[in-house]
C-alpha cells in the first residue's frame, strides 16, 4: 500500500514543501502482469514510477510545451470543458479534480463560478501523484486570488488509491480528470475510486486525448505528433524521450465507445454510444470528454 | 534520457576489424565499438551523410531523422541557442543537423593523415573514465598535458560535460562530430580560452576557418547578445585572427592529442602552424621567468 499524504499547504513561503512520499517498486510482490507505458511493455508496478519520471521531467516545462505541441488549442479545450459542467449553476459545489497538478481545470471552475454565478464558495481539492507538478499549480495559484483562501487545496495521492480518511465516500459533486487517466496504470481502478467520493445525483467528467476517426485528419494528426512533437520536446525542454512517451499513450489509450463502456461498468450511467452522448468529441476526436452519472 | 554511451577502458574497446558495412542497421555498445569498413578508398563514393528513410537506430543513442524533422530540428536548435545560450544540448544538435557535407571532408582529410587514420581506427574517447588527470598533473610546465589540466582547474570544467552525437547516421561520420565536440576542450587549452561569451565565439570562428562546420559560422550571429565594446573588439581583434590563423593551421582534427600530453606547448604550436589569439580572453600561462 503506498503511504500518501494531503498536506495543506503551509502559508509560509519558506514551509513551501510537498513532503514526497511516493510509491516504492513493489519488487517483492511481482505479479507477472504487464502494462503499456507509451508503445513498449512494462511490468504492472512499474509503470507508475516510468510515470512520475515523465512528469517530475516536464513539470517545469509542462505548461510551455501544452502551448506550443497545441499551438494554444488545449485552453479552448480546457474552456469547452469547463464550460460544458457549468459549475455553481445548482449552488457551490465539492469540486475533485484528479491528475490536476498545474491547476488549469481547478482555476477554470472557480473562475467560473465566480464570475457567472457570484459562487465564491465553490471548492475544489486538486489532487496529483506527482509532487513536482503540484508544486507548479501551487505556483501559478499564488498569482491568482484564491491562493490561501479554501477555496483550492493541494493533494499528493494515488487515484487508483484515494486514502479513505480524507477523501471519504460521498462526499464530492464533481470529479474531473483532465489528460490524466490515461498515464494511470488501472483506468477501471480510478473509476471505481471516482465512484466511490462522488455522491448519489453526481457528475464525473473526463477530458482525454482519444481516436480520430477520420481518416484524413487522423493521418496529419498522426503525423504532427510523432515527427513535431518530440522535436519540441528536444528544442523547449531538452527531453525527447518524455514527450515520445506521451504521444504513444494517447495512441494506446481506449476509444470512445470503449471507454464510454469502461465508465458504465465502474457504476456510472452515460448517454448513449454515439457523439454527443456519452462523449463528445472536440476538433474530430483529438481530444473528448466523457461524462458520467453516479445513480 | 541520456544516451547509454558508456565509454569503455581502452583495454575493453572491442576492435571491430569487421567487413561490416556501417550502414546497415546495428546497434552499438559505444562508438568506439562501432566497426569500419576495412576498404575505404573503394567505399568513399557510396557513404552518403544524411540518409531519408527511417532507418533502425545504427548506434547507441542514434535519432535517425527524416529530411523534415532535420531541417525543423536546425531551425529550431539555432534559434533555441540563441535564445538560451547555456542549452549545450541545443548547440550540439545545431551541429549536428546543418553539419552536411563537413563531416564527410573531414573524414577524409583524416583519412590522408596517418595520425588522423590512427584516430579514426582506434576511435578514443575522451571523457574522466579515459583520461589520467593525476598522471598530467605530474607532467612539466609547458607541456600540453599540464596546460590542459590547469586550464580544466582554472575554468572549472569537467571532460564529462559533451553531449553524446544523436543526430548523424553514419557511425564513423557520429564518431568524427563526437570527436571534434570532446576536443573542443583541447582547443581551449591550447591557447589557454576562457569559458566566457567572448572567447567562446573567438573560438567558433577558428573552428570554422580550421574545420568548416556550419554551426560554428552561425554562431557568430550569438554575437548580438555580447556588450558593444565586446562585440568590437571580436570583430575587430579576434575574428581576423582567427581567419588567419585557423585557415593557416593545419586540420585540428587530425590531431592525436592523446600521444602528445608530454609535447612542449610552443613547440606544438609551431608544429600545427598556430599562434597566440591577441590578450584579454586567455586564462594567465604559468611564468617561466627566472628570477634574477
Amino acid at each position: 500500500m503506498q503511504a500518501t499524504r494531503s498536506i495543506r499547504l503551509p502559508r509560509k513561503l519558506s514551509a513551501c514543501r510537498l513532503i514526497h512520499n511516493h510509491s516504492i517498486l513493489r519488487s517483492s510482490d511481482p505479479s507477472g502482469r504487464t502494462t503499456s507505458f507509451g508503445f513498449k511493455t512494462v511490468p504492472e508496478e512499474s509503470k507508475e514510477s516510468l510515470v512520475k519520471g515523465v512528469f517530475d521531467s516536464v513539470a517545469s516545462k509542462y505548461d510551455l510545451m501544452n502551448d506550443a505541441s497545441s499551438l494554444g488549442v488545449h485552453r479552448l479545450w480546457k474552456d469547452s470543458f469547463v464550460d460544458s459542467l457549468k459549475p455553481g449553476r445548482k449552488g457551490p459545489l465539492r469540486c475533485i479534480d484528479v491528475a490536476g497538478g498545474t491547476g488549469d481545470i481547478a482555476i477554470r471552475i472557480l473562475d467560473y463560478a465566480r464570475e457567472n454565478y457570484a459562487d465564491r464558495e465553490t471548492t475544489v481539492d486538486i489532487v496529483d501523484i506527482n509532487a513536482q507538478m503540484l508544486k507548479e499549480g501551487f505556483t501559478r495559484f499564488k498569482k491568482t486570488m484564491y491562493h490561501n483562501t479554501p477555496q483550492v487545496s493541494f493533494h499528493e495521492a494515488n487515484a487508483q488509491e484515494l486514502p479513505a480518511s480524507q477523501f471519504r465516500n460521498d462526499s464530492y459533486d464533481l470529479y474531473t480528470i483532465t489528460f490524466g487517466i490515461r498515464n494511470c496504470t488501472s483506468i477501471p481502478a480510478v473509476l471505481n475510486e471516482a465512484y466511490r467520493v462522488l455522491k448519489p445525483g453526481a457528475t464525473f467528467a473526463c477530458l482525454e486525448f482519444s481516436k480520430v476517426n477520420n481518416p484524413l485528419l487522423s493521418t496529419l494528426y498522426d503525423q504532427y505528433s510523432f515527427t513535431v512533437i518530440p522535436l519540441l520536446g528536444t528544442i523547449l525542454a531538452g527531453d525527447r524521450d518524455s514527450y515520445q512517451y506521451l504521444v504513444e499513450s494517447i495512441r494506446k489509450f481506449p476509444s470512445q465507445p470503449e471507454f464510454a463502456q469502461m465508465i458504465r461498468d465502474a457504476g456510472f450511467s452515460t448517454g448513449g454510444d454515439f457523439d454527443g452522448g456519452a462523449w463528445t468529441d472536440l476538433w474530430g476526436g483529438i481530444a473528448s470528454i466523457h461524462t458520467g452519472v453516479k445513480i | 534520457m541520456s544516451v547509454i554511451c558508456t565509454s569503455l577502458p581502452p583495454i575493453m574497446r572491442i576492435r571491430a576489424h569487421s567487413r561490416m558495412n556501417p550502414m546497415h542497421a546495428r546497434s552499438f555498445v559505444a562508438l568506439a565499438a562501432s566497426p569500419r569498413s576495412s576498404s575505404h578508398a573503394t567505399n568513399r563514393k557510396s557513404r552518403s551523410v544524411h540518409t531519408n528513410p527511417r532507418l533502425q537506430p545504427a548506434y547507441s543513442g542514434h535519432i535517425p531523422l527524416t529530411s523534415f524533422e532535420n531541417g525543423f530540428l536546425a531551425v529550431g536548435s539555432a534559434l533555441m541557442s540563441l535564445i538560451d545560450t547555456r542549452r549545450a544540448d541545443m548547440v550540439a544538435a545545431c551541429g549536428e543537423t546543418t553539419a552536411g557535407p563537413t563531416l564527410v571532408k573531414l573524414r577524409d582529410i583524416m583519412l590522408e593523415s596517418p595520425e588522423g587514420r590512427r584516430i579514426l581506427k582506434q576511435m578514443p574517447r575522451i571523457n574522466s573514465q579515459t583520461l589520467d588527470l593525476k598522471k598530467l598533473r605530474c607532467l612539466p610546465e609547458n607541456t600540453f598535458g599540464r596546460a590542459y589540466v590547469g586550464w580544466l582547474d582554472t575554468c572549472k570544467v569537467s571532460p564529462d560535460s559533451r553531449e553524446p552525437v544523436h543526430y548523424i547516421d553514419d557511425p564513423e561520420l557520429a564518431y568524427v562530430m563526437q570527436r571534434y565536440r570532446e576536443t573542443h576542450d583541447f582547443y581551449h587549452a591550447l591557447f589557454g580560452f576562457k569559458v566566457s561569451a567572448l572567447p567562446e565565439l573567438a573560438l567558433k570562428a577558428f573552428e570554422f576557418t580550421n574545420l568548416g562546420f556550419p554551426m560554428t559560422a552561425l554562431s557568430m550571429g550569438a554575437s548580438i547578445r555580447l556588450k558593444p565594446h565586446q562585440r568590437a573588439r571580436l570583430w575587430w581583434e579576434f575574428v581576423p585572427w582567427a581567419a588567419r590563423c585557423g585557415s593557416h593551421a593545419r586540420c585540428l582534427l587530425t590531431v592525436y592529442w592523446e600521444e602528445r600530453w608530454g609535447q612542449d606547448l610552443d613547440e606544438m604550436k609551431k608544429e600545427f602552424g598556430v599562434w597566440d589569439p591577441p590578450a584579454g580572453i586567455t586564462i594567465p600561462r604559468p611564468s617561466r621567468v627566472d628570477f634574477p
